[in-house]
């Protein structure tokens, strides 16, 4: 409610300012359009990561006048729908988006089912749809049979190999051995991350000594920490969602499991994470990681928390936003809110983000993406990616306490 | 040991879960789909309360309860009396007031929304470990728990001892005929609801302590609750507690033993089972 008012005072404000200054300046607004949720089981991590990074963007740029296109400058005007964290709610929601308000552009869904739900619909209207939290080994042919589908965020063998990398070398070097204990969310993302890790982790030499699933939503995880205890493991890598991150995590802290690396997906870059735990989660590994040393993404935070009032995580917001300079980069290259023109720029052009330059390759992909952070002395660091500048040593998890 | 201590600790977080339910559908009838959000509504105000003013949850938990009893009470007062005065069977008043609460729960899920956002949180609060007999468990689980059973107990007596209760048991069994004996039926049913509505917040305030939930979590609380009331008989105290715990075994024995993944087939398995043998649940009487 607040968000909203909020809007609505600054496009109020917006309008009293465009009268004052005179009619000389056509008011050429963009229409944008938004679908992600507001409620239901992603709410929690789409309320971090999608939401604010739209009001920060929309804010900025009418800020600073609106984006920049041939005939003058035009501002942009944000339509939200909350699609509940059904896909036939975000699908209904595009359509409406497309053809009732007729959007000049679309904000991609949040979250791998929903970017793949409404793909179909982008495609049939002809948005670009640079998708953030999708993350998929499908990308090449996802591309070729929606060539106006971007992705930033990464390929989930990607994401496996990374961790996979990380304890083979902590094992090679001598610092632990190569049990590993692996658990995970039975949801498409959890179950596909650990189909894609079994071989990889073999190859890389690591033995899965405890391996299980858990449904999502299970209230007790005791004995699922218990269980990957029994087995003494070196290593613990869970692909958990949100509430399983935190409730694996307190557990093993009661538990006190004692592994050398502790691996949670997603939600333990989330400042809350970090917030709930404290001193306990120092050195533990987890999906995603900025680089927070960088000027580009100090100035971002600290934007993030002025505008919005809240923080801004250690992984998919910075790319949120950074999807959200491409889009506007690309519209300022065409000159003109033209979708096919857009989608055509978006496969060529380079863009300057908060991330560093992106370039989609010839499957539409961001190849250069951040895989795995570790929260050291409270901040969540990048220690793996892709061909990200700035990743920091892999630490050795020293107990909880 | 460690398996049935976990699972009975689990059983207690789910009587604390459904027993707020039972009341309000036993004796008030109304079968309250917003129940998971009054849950999260007292998980928040736990929450609020500790990170804000660092005060405990087992403290807050006394202010939590009065003024969800209160909320309730002016829930039922306005929104559902007026459904129960119209209906001409409990049939209509079930369909009635399903559809009303659904409604509820969305508008309790927008007022969250918006007064606390939609991120998770969650704080730590005795996430300590507690040593039973060489094994490890969490200290706000076994304080939960045994909040769990002090609240069951004292419903348990307050309903087999008291005048009012037995006016609410009465109410409970037949409505009809407790209003030709004198007892005011209608007060009874909003005090039933407004009480079970109170002890869900309080059990929310205690499940906060160890589960991480955002605004829109409820429905999955509700979900439980309707499983552990139909399971238990619908009015029984005693059946809701046993049900409870037998769930909170069944799943941790499944997960310790089998798989963790089929912790849902299992509660899943054991209502179907319930369902088909004994429908009207473990305690609950023929219906007339």
């Amino acid at each position: 409610m607040r968000r909203r008012t909020a809007l609505k005072m600054a496009a109020a404000a917006a309008l009293i300012g465009s009268f004052a200054i005179g009619t000389a300046e056509a008011a050429q607004t963009i229409k944008i359009g938004a679908v992600a949720p507001k409620t239901g089981p992603l709410a929690g991590g789409s309320t971090v990561t999608h939401w604010p990074n739209i009001e920060l963007w929309a804010a900025q740029v009418n800020a600073r006048g609106g984006i920049k296109l041939k005939d003058g400058m035009a501002k942009v005007e944000i339509v939200e729908y909350d699609d509940q964290t059904n896909p036939g709610e975000t699908i209904k929601a595009v359509q409406r988006l497309a053809t009732q308000d007729k959007v000049d552009f679309i904000i991609a869904p949040y979250g791998t089912g929903l970017n793949l739900a409404a793909a179909p619909i982008f495609a049939k209207y002809g948005y670009p749809h640079i998708a953030v939290s999708a993350i998929t080994d499908q990308i090449p042919e996802l591309s070729k049979r929606f060539p106006n589908m971007f992705f930033t965020l990464g390929s989930t063998s990607a994401f496996a190999q990374s961790v996979a990398d990380i304890l083979s070398k902590m094992n090679k070097d001598g610092k632990m051995g190569n049990k590993v204990a692996m658990v995970n969310v039975a949801d498409a993302f959890g179950i596909e991350l650990a189909a894609a890790a079994r071989p990889i982790f073999e190859k890389a030499g690591l033995e899965i000594v405890y391996d299980k699933s858990y449904p999502l939503g299970t209230q007790d995880l005791s004995p699922v920490v218990k269980g990957a205890k029994a087995t003494k493991p070196d290593a613990f890598v869970a692909w958990s969602y949100p509430p399983d991150t935190f409730g694996l995590t307190k557990q093993s802290i009661i538990q006190d499991l004692d592994v050398k690396a502790f691996y949670t997906a997603v939600a333990t870059c989330f400042p809350a994470y970090g917030g709930a735990f404290g001193k306990a989660i120092e050195g533990n590994l987890g999906a995603g990681g900025v680089n927070p040393d960088s000027s580009e993404f100090m100035a971002y935070q600290k934007a993030h928390k002025e505008t919005t009032g809240k923080d801004a995580d250690f992984w998919a917001s910075a790319t949120t936003y950074a999807s959200l300079q491409i889009l506007e980069q690309a519209i300022v290259s065409v000159g003109a809110p033209d979708r096919k023109a857009v989608i055509d720029h978006l496969k060529k052009g380079t863009f300057k983000t908060v991330l560093g330059d992106i370039k989609f390759n010839k499957n539409n992909n961001n190849e250069k993406f951040w895989t795995v952070g570790q929260w050291q002395n409270g901040v969540f660091q990048g220690v793996a990616s892709t061909g990200r500048p700035g990743a920091k040593e892999v630490q050795l998890k020293a107990g909880w306490k | 040991m460690d398996i049935l201590v976990t699972g009975l600790l689990l059983g207690g977080t789910y009587a604390l879960i459904a027993m707020g339910l039972n009341l309000q559908y036993g004796v008030a009838r109304i079968m309250n789909l917003a129940n998971g959000e009054m849950l999260v509504a007292g998980a928040f105000a736990a929450f609020w309360f500790f990170t804000a003013g660092q005060v405990s949850p087992l403290l807050s938990i006394f202010l939590v309860a009065p003024l969800t009893f209160a909320l309730n009470w002016i829930i039922y007062r306005y929104l559902l009396l007026p459904l129960v005065k119209r209906a001409k069977n409990r049939g209509q008043l079930e369909v009635d007031s399903i559809l009303a609460t659904f409604g509820l729960s969305f508008v309790f899920v927008g007022i969250m929304m918006a007064v606390f956002g939609g991120d998770y949180f969650t704080y730590s609060y005795l996430a300590e470990p507690f040593v039973i007999m060489g094994d490890i468990y969490a200290l706000n689980r076994i304080v939960a728990f045994i909040m769990a059973v002090t609240i069951c107990g004292l419903l348990y007596l307050w309903l087999g001892k008291t005048r009012t209760g037995m006016a609410v048991r009465a109410v409970s069994v037949n409505p009809e005929a407790a209003g030709l004996v004198g007892i005011d039926v209608l007060k009874m049913s909003a005090f039933a609801f407004a009480l079970g509505g109170a002890v869900t917040a309080v059990g929310g305030s205690l499940i906060s302590t160890f589960l991480t939930m955002d605004a829109s979590i409820g429905v999955i609380f509700t979900m439980k609750a309707l499983i552990i009331v139909i399971m238990g008989g619908v009015g029984e105290v005693r059946g809701t507690i046993v049900a409870a715990l037998i769930l909170g075994l069944a799943e941790t024995w499944v997960a310790s033993v089998i798989d963790p993944g089929l912790t849902l087939a299992a509660a899943y398995l054991m209502f179907i089972l319930v369902l088909l043998f004994r429908p009207q649940g473990l305690f609950g009487r023929q219906s007339s």
